[in-house]
């Protein structure tokens, strides 16, 4: 008789059959949620003009203003013509847009319906004319949060071929959306930029580049590097590599950040690793020594994988997609140039000299196929070999 | 090469959204929503009249709260988040109070955890135990989301303190529920039971929230009988309760009787978490219709991502992985449900995508957390099984 205790504030009927029930709150009884209240508001700015649609409900207007005339727990679109004009008013009575703070009032132009994945919705067809072409403009959503504060107002916002979104909640019901032009240049040179710093930063990518150039001043006779001769030769060997393996990696970004093709990144980092180990191997035991060109495509397809994780982690701008990744590619291929160019003056120089043909040839190539078999085993075994 | 530019062509064509195709429809008669409810339910008839009645009198205390554990009842046993606004907003006045009234709080913290804001919860209980802390319905509540949590030895400790504060039944219903996901699994349920059939007269609600107990613990010690039978017999209680309902399907789903889990759910997928489980029995069956439901719960999940919810990753995970083939994206979700909530179908959806994934890192580590916490479950067992066989 216990419980009786705690229910001692409750006098009503109801009062007791809830606490009681309260009991049984407690159960793990939130996994298996409808949808939630959700409106989806699209609003397009074209100069001073607004056009919008606004996708709401049919059970929760039925909640404000109510819907269902004959009480018999289903609404038909005879109830909800009746009710056009007051859904109207109650909706615009909780929308307010306004450019720079000058109102823009709204009218319905249509009413129609839509299924959206949880039932019925009431569409709202309409155009807002502003006073002056907006800078900014300022929504405030307060649809439903008197009656349903977990209710939200999802809005896409469509302006100059961007889209971007919104989530209005009672917590923030009022937001200012700016609309200055975006600028493409900057966003060009923010994705050069990335691509750039991805090879500085890309440890393997690097090595790889570097076995591959290593022996560029040099040519193979018989079992021995010889220096190289022609200046001109060694840089169009040079380009060759660099080209293939940009035009590869190129390939592959680009269908896997249009999810064309997609592969796991344990699988991707470990061939990653695997191609290092080659690329160096062949300088020590070399089967490719005219072409390696080739090796740099073959490999450079792998070596997109990787790349295209950084790009897909930090998200495409949809309208500017294509540049934004021409703009990723050709940042790549500045990094890689970099690389060359401080590589090659040097390896140019030092070409005829024992120590560059022995130690750094072999030795280089030897710590390099070492350091990337331990990757290997990390990767592919998903262990720690080194700190 | 140009057959590459046509995939990429097309793929810039699939990734502009589809557009939506509004309509006027023809006839006046055509029905375009069913309420859940008529407005002539009885239950709904009271709530409504109690709900004007707060609308005339929105500060007084004790109807908002009235109204409020309507609603959120109402909530728990139609799975329908709607509802948990409609309390919300009847507590509105209180809401934002940093030490409400004892019966704002309460509801506040169940509201809370019903989102997986389980800190938030606690925080409240935690204020609630401090003015009162022999606040019975308090403690029952932080056990339940201290269990949710995992947090088994927190849980027992609130559970031991409801002795002697509420029924015994209620206390002991806590204790071998906690007991049971931490080593004493049979002997929980051996002692559940026979309070149940001691104690005939215990209220309904009492009896169901007992017997669902039992049927989980059943469920998960592999006395598959005795599991359908508390199934049953709680559903006769309450056949409308969603959580039940979802635990039966799961049970049934698990045994390899799809057929009888579509039966089950077929009238509940409203709710994602059902619908998820219809989907499950379909595909099951190799039914035809099985695309079309999985392209619904993936629009339900889409609209649910979209407004930021983060409290269906469970059975996004479940969906991911059997209905979606993309094990990699199931373990990101179970593992951001595990950092939330480790019920053990929690670890079930976590450990089949570890291992699907060929995770073994996470694999391990679940495996080190049901080692320290000795959670039993045959599942569990049986899928760590495929992973050594023989070991």
């Amino acid at each position: 008789m216990q419980s009786k205790g705690i229910c001692m504030t409750c006098r009503s009927a109801i009062c007791r059959g809830a606490l009681l029930a309260a009991f049984l709150l407690s159960f793990a009884d939130n996994a298996l949620a409808h949808k939630a209240s959700d409106s989806y508001l699209t609003l397009r700015v074209v100069g001073p003009e607004v056009t919008g649609q606004w996708d709401i409900a049919l059970r929760d207007m039925d909640l404000a203003v109510g819907l269902d005339a004959d009480e018999d727990g289903a609404i038909t679109w005879g109830e909800v013509r009746n009710r056009h004009a007051e859904v109207a008013a109650y909706a615009f009575a909780h929308l307010a847009l306004a450019a720079d703070g000058n109102p823009c009032p709204a009218a319905v132009t249509d009413h129609l319906i839509d299924h959206h994945s949880d039932g019925a919705y009431a569409v709202l067809r309409f155009t807002a004319h502003c006073p002056r072409v907006p800078a900014s403009l300022d929504v405030t959503y307060r649809l439903l949060f008197d009656l349903d504060p977990q209710h939200r107002g999802l809005l896409q916002l469509d302006y100059a071929g961007r889209v971007r979104t919104a989530i209005f909640s009672a917590e923030s019901p009022a937001q200012s959306l700016i609309l200055a032009e975006p600028n493409w240049l900057r966003q060009f040179a923010e994705y050069l930029n990335y691509g750039a710093w991805h090879i500085w930063t890309g440890f393997d990518h690097i090595l790889f580049l570097l076995s591959l150039l290593l022996p560029a001043v040099l040519v193979r006779t018989g079992v021995a590097w010889q220096p190289a001769t022609g200046f001109r030769a060694t840089l169009l060997d040079v380009l060759k590599v660099v080209t293939a393996f940009t035009i590869a990696h190129s390939i592959t970004v680009t269908l896997v950040a249009l999810n064309v093709i997609s592969l796991p990144s344990r699988l991707v980092e470990s061939a990653i690793a695997v191609s290092v180990v080659l690329a160096a191997l062949n300088n020590i035991y070399p089967l490719v020594s005219e072409r390696r060109w080739i090796l740099a495509f073959a490999f450079g397809l792998i070596h997109g994988f990787g790349f295209a994780s950084v790009l897909v982690d930090l998200g495409l701008p949809r309208a500017a997609l294509l540049s934004a990744l021409v703009a990723f590619n050709l940042g790549v291929e500045l990094g890689q140039l970099s690389i060359v160019a401080l590589f090659l003056p040097f390896a140019w120089r030092l070409r005829r000299s024992w120590v560059y043909r022995r130690v750094t040839v072999y030795g280089g190539s030897a710590a390099v196929a070492t350091l990337a078999l331990a990757w290997l085993i990390e990767r592919a075994l998903d262990l720690r070999l080194m700190s | 090469m140009r057959r590459h530019l046509l995939l990429i062509c097309w793929c810039l064509a699939l990734a502009e959204p589809t557009a939506a195709a509004p309509f006027v429809p023809v006839d006046d008669a055509q029905v375009l929503e069913r309420l859940p409810f008529r407005p002539t339910d009885p239950t709904v008839r009271e709530l409504r009249l109690l709900h004007a009645q707060l609308i005339l009198q929105p500060d007084n205390q004790m109807l908002a709260v009235a109204v409020a554990r309507r609603y959120v009842e109402l909530g728990r046993v139609t799975g329908d988040p709607r509802y948990a606004g409609y309390a919300q907003a009847a507590l509105g006045p209180w809401w934002h109070l940093a030490e409400p009234p004892r019966d704002v709080l309460l509801l506040r913290a169940t509201l809370h955890q019903r989102v997986h804001q389980f800190d938030f919860a606690l925080k409240d209980l935690a204020l609630a135990l401090a003015r009162n802390p022999r606040d019975a319905q308090a403690r029952l509540t932080r056990a339940t989301v201290l269990q949710v949590r995992g947090e088994y030895e927190a849980a027992r400790q609130d559970c031991e303190a409801l002795k002697g504060l509420t029924q015994p039944l209620i206390a002991l219903t806590c204790l071998t529920g906690v007991n049971a996901s931490s080593g004493k699994l049979r002997d929980s349920y051996r002692t559940l039971r026979e309070a149940l059939a001691h104690h005939p007269e215990a209220e309904p609600s009492i009896q169901a929230w007992m017997l669902a107990g039992l049927a989980e613990m059943a469920a998960r010690a592999g006395f598959a009988h005795n599991a359908e039978q508390h199934f049953k017999a709680a559903l006769a209680v309450d056949p409308a309760d969603q959580y039940l309902v979802a635990a039966y399907a799961d049970f049934l789903l698990h045994s390899g009787r799809a057929r009888e889990a579509q039966e089950l759910v077929k009238m509940h997928t409203r709710a994602d978490g059902l619908l998820l489980r219809y989907a499950l029995a379909l595909k099951a069956q190799g039914s035809t219709s099985t695309p079309e439901v999985v392209e619904e719960l993936r629009a339900r999940f889409d609209a649910s991502r979209l407004r930021g919810d983060r409290v269906h990753l469970r059975e996004e995970a479940r969906y991911e992985l059997h209905l979606d083939a993309d094990p990699r994206t199931a373990l990101e979700l179970a593992k951001n449900n595990w950092a939330v909530q480790k019920e053990p179908a929690d670890a079930r959806i976590l450990l089949e995508s570890a291992l699907a994934a060929n995770d073994f890192v996470a694999v391990r580590s679940l495996q080190a957390w049901l080692a320290e916490s000795h959670l039993e479950d045959v599942q569990l067992t049986h899928l760590l099984e495929t992973m050594h066989p023989g070991g």
